[in-house]
């Protein structure tokens, strides 16, 4: 593997070298686990161990909770009783994956957000980014079919609302979302398919989570400061780096369990704050609840689908144009799907050459307010669609989409970057005294 | 490390960016807590009242509503109304059940569970206490929420004692007023009156009391396990304190050797 220069495994007794020449499995661990890392890295680089850890949670209570459930329309609503009342632990296993998507997707957002301001979609990261944008659009897709399943009143409903969107979609919509119900409308076939691929997708995931990680490994991680790794010897790059194991396996475990105290504080003591109370009605095709709202996670784009009404002038041109092809509920589609897209094609969007948000003046604001604007995307979705909530989704939505197709591209030209520094470790002995004789001395592994 | 800063304010707004949409059932007068219990982290049930809750909804609710989830036997479970065995078996033998096995009705066991609702139109109760919540959502960055719960027994219990008195005629059906219940106007006619129920002990049976006591069980039927799940987080908060601390302390120890002081 081409990557920062280091030291590899080198088998030393008989049995490992036999082992290393047929299936280099071991060498392929510590390469991975002794990768050099920018010694840099802030708390922000936490949340790939947060996600990892989300992942293995996930699957690990889902396939108890999966031998326990039954994906029929009659009897999906009980069964998640009998896990709640009969099963041992049932009601921690459920509570523990319930609320583990909520700590996934704010790990994520994190991830993402942390991402877009260090510049860590840049060359030579794109394929990276596009990847972990695949990931979390496989990650929506999951969370979505995993809200279905207990077969409550917002499960039902909330499935009507999304698969309604594909039916938007002009000509091929409707047998798109045919095929997503197994029917014409949702019943024990979506139920069922939706249930076959909310165990399928994770593992999806997991695979496209491995590629994430070998992408990165490949190029080496970013850093807060955006400068590369100097790479012209291995001197050279231990003087920037620090093995991944220990100094990062235990900084990150450490935040994980600071993060698990308050997920645990959650699961234990209100477990029910991010959900929905009306899920807890079952399913009733006849019963349309006074609010449908998604999940916190979905709310930002949410807002987006909404926000472009048969008013907005934008639709209305784009409606005289297609001669009424793209009318407003297919033009909130493509919006909500076009947010995600636009995200995923900022590696050719910003134009600047300055990875790191640090040493550019003018970008920090804009990306600040990105981040507010997310979040007041996030409050406007749970906002029933009238004014002047409308208004203000439709703002904040064009910002959202103005931040990756105007400004990015313009800040790259206008801006003036500050003065970068030559090396990690300079800026690292910038910020850090340098040690002098140390109480304790801990031998570099990786040496 | 402006950036850490933001992503903290950011998980506050996202935990309590659910406020919003949770507003649930919108009644007509603001739903007062009540100091149950089992609110709390600590919290748990207490038996008595769970008991007279039991004896509120034989006497009174399960006329014409049913507790279809609850299985019998689970009256008998610590945390739980903790009746007897022989109590519960005793119990058990006023409910009639379907056995598709006799192809017919039999006299149900602790195994069974409750009866589904008498009535077509009267909602089965079991999940009723998670299914309403009077103040679901972010007052106080949820911090309200982790020591007053969802508001689901406060539901109820304002749900029971709220009825005004009036009552009207709509397409053949009675509706009567009552402040707590979204639109005003509900099918149900007041349940409870003072001492509708007498309790062997002597305990306070005015209308107010009996809310609460069949609340609190309504609460039990919809979260049984809730002694044991707080139990479960707080060992689960104590043990990763613990193990974070630990961390943290490997962690400066570990970067010592090639971290010096921070230049301010």
């Amino acid at each position: 593997m081409s990557g920062i220069p280091h030291d590899h495994y080198e088998p030393k007794s008989n049995g490992e070298k036999w082992l290393h020449s047929r299936l280099p499995i071991v060498g392929l661990a510590y390469d991975t686990l002794m990768i050099p890392t920018p010694k840099n890295l802030n708390w922000m680089w936490i949340w790939g161990i947060v996600l990892t850890f989300c992942l293995a949670l996930q699957i690990v209570t889902g396939i108890v909770l999966a031998m326990h459930y039954t994906p029929h329309v009659d009897q999906a609503f009980a069964s998640v009783e009998h896990i709640m009342r009969n099963v041992n632990g049932g009601y921690m296993l459920r509570y523990m994956h319930a609320n583990g998507a909520s700590l996934f997707f704010i790990a994520v957002y994190a991830h993402i957000f942390r991402g877009l301001y260090y510049g860590s979609y840049k060359a030579p990261r794109e394929i990276t980014w596009i990847i972990g944008m695949l990931i979390y659009l496989l990650m929506m897709g999951t969370a979505f079919m995993g809200y279905v399943l207990p077969w409550g009143q917002m499960s039902f409903w909330g499935a009507t609302v999304i698969t309604g969107l594909f039916g938007a979609i002009p000509l091929v919509g409707e047998p798109i979302q045919t095929l997503l119900l197994g029917g014409p409308a949702v019943d024990n076939s979506t139920l069922n398919r939706f249930f076959s691929l909310h165990y399928l997708l994770p593992f999806v995931i997991a695979g496209l989570v491995i590629l994430h990680i070998w992408a990165f490994h490949t190029t080496g991680n970013n850093n807060p400061t955006g400068v590369d790794v100097r790479r012209t010897s291995k001197e050279d790059a231990e003087k920037d780096t620090l093995p991944f194991w220990p100094y990062f396996v235990i900084k990150d475990l450490f935040a994980l369990a600071v993060i698990l105290v308050v997920f645990f504080a959650v699961v234990g003591f209100m477990p029910n704050y991010l959900g929905h109370p009306d899920n807890y009605i079952q399913a009733n095709p006849l019963a349309t609840p006074a609010h449908i709202v998604p999940e916190w996670y979905f709310l930002p784009f949410y807002a987006i689908l909404r926000a472009f009404t048969s008013e907005v002038w934008v639709v209305i041109i784009a409606e005289t144009l297609t001669g009424g092809i793209v009318d407003a509920k297919f033009f909130g589609v493509l919006a909500m799907f076009g947010a995600i897209a636009v995200m995923a094609a900022v590696p050719w969007l910003d134009t600047s050459r300055v990875r790191s948000g640090r040493y550019r003046p003018m970008f920090k604001w804009w990306f600040g307010l990105l981040v507010v604007d997310f979040f007041a995307l996030m409050w406007l979705g749970a906002m029933p669609a009238e004014e002047p909530y409308a208004s203000f989704s439709l703002i904040a939505s064009t910002y959202w989409f103005a931040y990756f197709l105007v400004i990015l591209p313009l800040l790259g030209v206008i801006e003036k970057p500050l003065a970068q520094p030559e090396t990690i470790e300079a800026d690292f002995d910038a910020h850090y005294a340098p040690k002098v004789g140390g109480t304790t001395t801990i031998v570099n592994p990786a040496e | 490390m402006n950036m850490i800063k933001a992503t903290l304010v950011s998980a506050v707004l996202a935990l309590t960016a659910p406020a919003a949409f949770a507003a649930g059932a919108e009644s007509a007068h603001k739903i007062d807590n009540v100091d149950f219990s089992f609110d709390g982290p600590f919290g748990s049930y207490d038996v008595n009242q769970l008991q007279r809750g039991l004896q509120i909804y034989t006497e009174v609710c399960s006329a014409c509503h049913g507790l279809k989830f609850v299985p019998l036997r689970t009256l008998g479970d610590e945390g739980g109304p903790h009746l007897p065995e022989d109590q519960v078996i005793e119990y058990s033998k006023q409910f009639e059940v379907f056995d598709a096995e006799l192809d017919d009705f039999r006299t149900a066991t602790p195994v069974d569970h409750f009866p589904g609702s008498a009535l077509a139109n009267a909602p089965d109760l079991s999940l009723m206490a998670k299914s309403r919540a009077a103040f679901h959502g972010p007052y106080g960055l949820g911090i309200n929420q982790l020591m007053k719960g969802t508001g689901g027994a406060e539901y109820i219990s304002a749900i029971l004692h709220g009825y005004t008195g009036e009552e009207k005629e709509q397409a053949g059906t009675t509706f009567y007023e009552n402040d707590y219940f979204p639109g005003g106007w509900i099918a149900m006619a007041p349940p409870l009156y003072d001492e509708a129920v007498e309790f062997q002990d002597g305990h306070d049976n005015s209308i107010e009391a009996m809310s609460h006591d069949v609340a609190a069980f309504l609460m039990w039927t919809a979260e049984p396990k809730l002694g044991a799940r707080k139990q479960a987080g707080f060992a689960g908060v104590i043990f990763l304190t613990l193990l974070s601390v630990l961390l943290y302390l490997t962690n400066k120890r570990l970067w010592a050797s090639v971290k010096g002081k921070k230049k301010s």
